[in-house]
């Protein structure tokens, strides 16, 4: 077990809490930085995959899982980062300006378009957000000249530093263009949670009450909250647009809107790491059927809606037997291994706490 | 010089008048007790300081503020903390990050300072931990300092909502019911801290509780209530020799 002395305010602060920690993410990211030399295309495409889905799911634990706010629309907020990415590039912007700006727009627009649903909340949010997500496929089908409605739209490669990025050409250099966006948004996900902004968002999730006592506005929280979300989101969209390098009115489904909340059940709410635990399953899961699908011996039988069926019954199974998600599974096996053999059975479990007069009674 | 002055203030819930045309000040830096039995209005009080409720009719004077102008944030922004009946703590945080969010009426950074956690943002970071800390040693939670709340006995829960309080560093503190459902010891510590917090911190105290022994212990001046209105106003010895208060204690528990 690392026992840690704490001698400096500082040591609450690093994002690291000990050199320890430090090595294992330097040697994650190593390891990432090392991918195209040990995995094959595809198993790199598959990454950059998982990676895309990493961000979109960091935009969604955001308001999600920190602030508490259930929403089914992200995928909305997909096809907006999506499609503002590629009318900005068509208007002849670079990259490095264009990115960036389609998440701007997608906070934005986000922000703005829910506003009246910033006094909702659990249930009527979920349906509230849930429309904005069946809506905006009618959007795009309404507003054809920009999105291509129906017969959709292809995005150039990028191109940035004078080279030709694109998945299927330069699977390599997309690669790592993910990799350094998944990364800096991780950052500065990390910098949220440890300033105060992180910590209003957190305390609006616990207890509404008790934030506004502590000085919290939540309807600026929330916007805050909402705002962020939507802007990572919108980035992960534009990168999915790259990604797929064509896209309907049908890519961001309402669907998509389920997966993207499903997938960071599973993986774990209220933490970063919940975020890629989901898109590692969401992003291998189809690998993992058709193996299992060979190996009983149906390899060519097509079972419609398999996917999203196995999905689904692995987020029931998390609902009930693990609803702190992989994540948190991951930290009881830990802390089992760090204390091997003195981990308490209960050492989990919540401690309900009596009144006296419960006590007494 | 009056802190705090509630004048005429009335607030009812359909048929029951919670709060009925009660008029009472604080003074900076006494500790007022507010006592009554169960239903009395108390709780009711607070929340109409807190600004969770909008009275019927009255007037609620803060520092020069009239509160019946501000929103709950922004009450608390001037400095009123408060702790709970029912414990309200962020029950998925640690202890410390509890006690962290206290801070956040002076926050002095905007978003993008903190996402690109500049220089400016990790010094005040680190002023608001050394606060946090100073409260973390007052309050004697080291043990629990990096523990979720989910798990903490009912006796910590309560000074953790203490430490979040003063982590505010209010210039009035309500308590709601400070010690009850503490044991005998927890209560010896409770009182103790009060005292410190008005003496050494200089902050006044508004706080309702039911333990006799700790009001007259702690508070200069205590005010009665039954069904909402005033019954007496004084000393503790006064108030509790009142026979409007002893009908009333006593009225209620048959
Ligand atoms: N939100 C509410 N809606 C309806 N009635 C309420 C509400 N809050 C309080 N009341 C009523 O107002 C009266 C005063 O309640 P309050 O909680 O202020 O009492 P109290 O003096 O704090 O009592 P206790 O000692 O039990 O905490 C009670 O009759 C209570 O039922
Ligand atoms: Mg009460």
């Amino acid at each position: 077990m690392r026992i840690h002395f704490k001698t400096d305010y500082n040591q609450d602060i690093r994002i690291f809490e000990d050199r320890w920690t430090f090595g294992v993410y330097a040697s994650l990211l190593a390891l990432a930085f090392a991918m195209p030399w040990i995995a094959d295309a595809f198993y790199l495409g598959e990454l950059t995959n998982v990676l895309i889905w990493a961000v979109a799911g960091l935009g969604l634990m955001i308001l999600t899982g920190h602030t508490g706010q259930a929403s089914l629309g992200h995928a909305a907020f997909l096809a907006l980062g999506c499609y503002s990415y590629t009318l900005l590039i068509e208007a002849g912007l670079p990259f490095l300006l264009a990115f960036p700006l389609s998440g701007l727009i997608t906070g934005v627009v986000g922000t703005t378009i829910m506003l009246p649903a910033l006094r909702l909340r659990g249930i009527y949010l979920a349906i509230a957000t849930m429309a904005i997500s069946i809506l905006a496929d009618d959007i795009i089908v309404l507003t054809e000249p920009w999105t291509g409605g129906v017969s959709g739209k292809f995005v150039d490669p990028i191109a940035l530093f004078g080279l030709q990025i694109d998945r299927w050409g330069t699977p390599v250099a997309f690669y790592y263009l993910v990799l350094v966006v998944t990364v800096l948004v991780t950052l500065g996900y990390v910098n949220v949670l440890r300033a105060p902004l992180g910590r209003a968002f957190v305390a609006v999730r616990d207890s509404e009450v008790s934030a506004q006592a502590m000085g919290v506005n939540i309807v600026k929280t929330k916007m805050m909250s909402f705002a962020l979300s939507c802007a990572v989101t919108g980035l992960a969209g534009a990168l999915m647009g790259m990604f797929s390098g064509t896209f309907n009115n049908e890519t961001f489904s309402v669907i998509i809107s389920v997966q993207l909340l499903m997938m960071i059940v599973i993986g774990g709410l209220g933490s970063i790491h919940g975020a890629f635990f989901g898109a590692i399953v969401i992003g291998f899961l189809p690998q993992f059927l058709s193996i299992a699908k060979e190996w009983v011996g149906g390899g060519a039988v097509a079972i419609p809606g398999l996917e999203f069926g196995v999905f689904g019954m692995i987020l029931m199974a998390f609902i009930l037997f693990e609803p702190a998600g992989i994540f948190g599974r991951w930290l009881k096996i830990r802390t089992w291994l760090e204390l091997f053999p003195f981990y308490r059975k209960d050492m989990f479990k919540r401690k309900k706490s009596f009144l006296k007069t419960e006590r007494l009674q | 010089m009056n802190l705090l002055e509630l004048r005429n203030v009335t607030l009812k819930f359909g048929g029951v008048t919670a709060v009925n045309n009660l008029s009472f000040s604080v003074q900076k830096g006494e500790v007022y007790a507010l006592v009554g039995p169960n239903g009395a209005g108390k709780s009711t009080v607070f929340n109409l300081i807190s600004r969770f409720y909008k009275p019927f009719a009255g007037s609620i004077q803060f520092d020069g503020h009239d509160l019946l102008q501000e929103k709950p944030a922004d009450v608390a922004a001037l400095g009123v903390a408060r702790t709970f009946q029912n414990n309200e703590l962020f029950e998925h945080s640690t202890v410390l990050q509890n006690l962290l969010i206290g801070r956040h009426r002076h926050r002095n950074t905007n978003f993008l300072s903190e996402v690109f956690f500049t220089p400016n943002a990790r010094k005040q970071e680190l002023q608001n931990r050394h606060m946090v800390e100073e409260i973390i040693d007052f309050l004697d939670l080291q043990p629990y300092r990096d523990k979720m709340i989910a798990g903490l006995p009912y006796g910590v829960r309560k000074v953790v909502e203490l430490g979040r309080a003063l982590a505010t560093g209010p210039n009035i503190l309500l308590l709601d019911e400070p010690a009850s459902g503490l044991s005998v010891e927890e209560t010896t510590d409770m009182r103790w801290w009060i005292d410190d917090i008005r003496r050494q911190m200089g902050i006044t105290v508004l706080m309702v509780e039911h333990d006799m022994g700790l009001v007259s212990n702690v508070s200069d001046r205590v005010l009665a209530l039954a069904d909402g209105a005033k019954l007496s106003e004084g000393t503790p010895a006064h108030v509790q020799s009142d026979p409007a208060v002893i009908e009333a204690y006593l009225g209620g528990a048959a």
